[in-house]
């Protein structure tokens, strides 16, 4: 318990716990609204795709500055996005196909990258290999007062456009019919959702960002029918597994924050899987019981 | 003199529509005027392009050739795309996730949208409409319902509730009747004569051949090109009927 306490005095460490329970409430929200669009992979694609960015960014500025090569994985993060809608509408490539088809030649190029970084004589190179995982504790203050700004933008623009994404992401033919600007308001989500992989590179990494995307917001479907609580309890989900997942990696050494903070929000979706009301599997089998023996007396009553 | 006459009582006029997915034409060739304030039916075979038809009229489906001019009441203006709110279009209900973490009042508000504008909520009056039309389809008591737990029938009346509040002038409906019950399908037809009444002017995708007189005014029988239209007594006879369903259907952009 001591350490913990000590911890938690930790300035640095108050600030690495803040920046991660901020990534968990953005991916939550914006999670959600991947989800329910079924464009789960979408994020699995997004930061996979990052990687070739983040190296590119190194190799053509030689700088390790987080700025730089978050700006390198937001542009090739963008650009995978881009290229799967392209290749959807103009082949005949379906979706998911076009989604591991971007994914595996980013990914595959982004580690070629790394590879050649790491054999190269340059000694500033180590520590790219950290996106892979994430490391939390390489978020500085700076790094978190950015994610707070970034935060709160995207948390303003979802509130502005709450009603038009909510109506895209239930019937875009109908949105199309009366008049949304569909395909404007499909890239600014998708804008948005490749921002808030990009903040969560750094502590997640690469190939977990997307649990932490799609998790919560599988969670919080399965307790509730409206869309306003799912975003919300999305949010709380992330938020605290980010703060769960940050504490424990930082107990021990070396732990990498990235599987740690997808290992809390797993929990907490086969919580919720099982036991929630309604929709839980615990809680249907309980029912399903109940109907049977009902059944069952008022036959014999019948018979 | 005449021309004036045509153009007062129609309400969408197709010029040479021609549609296309790839290379593959779906619609040839089609040019017809809808009626102003009538029940039309579109009525082919599967595959015909009816619902193609349906979507190429609000650029759901983008035409490779020919126009669509919209002739509303409220305004001179022909364009479609600039008086999206006045044409109400009605999904097929399997069109989209009934699974998704919402009421039907919600739903039936979305129809509001076109009319709020950005940055707004649905105010009081929105949701009094929308309750209104809810009552109007008999889905009153669902309205706090999830969505999930309708029937195929109370979907498709929550999605003409929705289409109801619009307040349009053209109502485009595609296959209203697909696997609803009996019930729904009197109270859907009760309602499209009832906006008939209103001056509203009602397109609907049909595969039923039974009702087809009971129920519409006129119709629209295509099979990849128009095969006939106008009244039903005089265009829904066995001749065209057999026509528009002969199998192997040449294809009329292979003819000469």
């Amino acid at each position: 318990m001591d350490v913990l306490s000590t911890l938690f005095f930790d300035y640095t460490f108050q600030v690495v716990v803040f920046g991660s329970s901020i990534l968990g409430l953005l991916s939550g929200v914006i999670g959600s609204f991947a989800v329910l669009r079924k464009q789960s992979l979408l994020g699995d694609a997004v930061s996979h795709a990052a990687l070739p960015g983040i190296c590119l960014a190194f190799i053509l500025t030689s700088n390790k500055q987080m700025e730089i090569l978050l700006l390198g994985a937001l542009v090739s993060g963008l650009l995978a996005t881009w290229l799967i809608m392209v290749i959807v509408k103009h082949s005949k490539v379906k979706f998911d196909s076009a989604l591991a088809l971007t994914t595996a030649v980013f990914f595959g190029l982004g580690l070629v990258l790394l590879t050649f970084i790491q054999k190269s004589p340059n000694s500033n190179q180590a520590g790219l290999e950290k996106f892979i995982f994430g490391q939390s504790s390489t978020l500085l203050e700076r790094d978190v007062t950015i994610m707070f700004l970034v935060g709160i933008v995207i948390l303003i623009v979802v509130g502005i456009f709450w009603k038009e994404f909510k109506l895209l992401a239930f019937d875009q033919s109908y949105a199309t019919s009366i008049g949304l600007p569909v395909y404007w308001m499909n890239s600014l989500l998708a804008t948005l959702t490749v921002i808030v992989i990009v903040m969560g590179l750094q502590s997640v990494g690469v190939i977990l960002m997307s649990s932490l995307l799609i998790g919560p917001a599988v969670a919080a479907r399965q307790w509730t029918n409206h869309l306003s609580i799912m975003v919300g309890l999305a949010a709380f989900f992330g938020c605290i597994s980010g703060l769960i997942g940050t504490v424990i990696s930082s107990l021990g050494r070396q732990i990498p924050t990235g599987p740690t903070i997808v290992l809390v929000i797993s929990s907490i979706v086969l919580i919720s899987m099982l036991f929630s009301p309604n929709r839980g599997i615990i809680w249907k089998m309980i029912k399903n019981n109940q109907r049977k023996k009902e059944f069952a007396s008022q036959l014999k009553k019948g018979g | 003199m005449e021309n004036e006459q045509i153009e007062k009582t129609t309400a969408i006029r197709l010029n040479q529509l021609t549609v296309a997915y790839e290379a593959q034409p779906v619609l040839w060739n089609v040019s017809v005027n809808i009626p102003k304030g009538r029940l039309t039916a579109i009525v082919g075979p599967n595959g015909a392009g009816k619902s193609t038809l349906i979507k190429s009229l609000i650029n759901l489906i983008k035409p490779v050739a020919g126009e669509v001019d919209f002739i509303f009441e409220q305004t001179k203006d022909e364009n479609y795309g600039n008086n999206k709110n006045l044409v109400a279009y009605v999904p097929q209900n399997g069109s989209v996730d009934w699974d998704f973490p919402t009421t039907v009042l919600d739903v039936v508000v979305m129809g509001r949208y076109g009319h709020i504008g950005w940055f707004k909520r649905p105010k009081k009056k929105d949701k009094a409409l929308a309750n209104e039309m809810l009552l109007k389809v008999g889905m009153a008591d669902f309205k706090d319902k999830q969505i999930s737990q309708l029937s195929g029938g109370q979907r498709q009346r929550v999605f003409l509730a929705r289409a109801l509040v619009q307040e349009a002038e053209i109502y485009l409906m595609d296959e209203p009747f697909q696997g609803v019950d009996a019930q729904t399908e009197k109270i859907i037809i009760q309602l499209l004569k009832e906006l008939k009444t209103e001056g509203k002017t009602i397109v609907v995708v049909h595969h039923d051949l039974q009702t087809v007189p009971e129920y519409f005014d006129e119709v629209i029988l295509i099979n990849r090109e128009l095969i006939g239209s106008g009244p039903v007594e005089t265009t829904f006879t066995k001749e065209l009927i057999a026509k528009t369903y002969r199998q192997n259907q040449t294809k009329p952009w292979e003819e000469e």
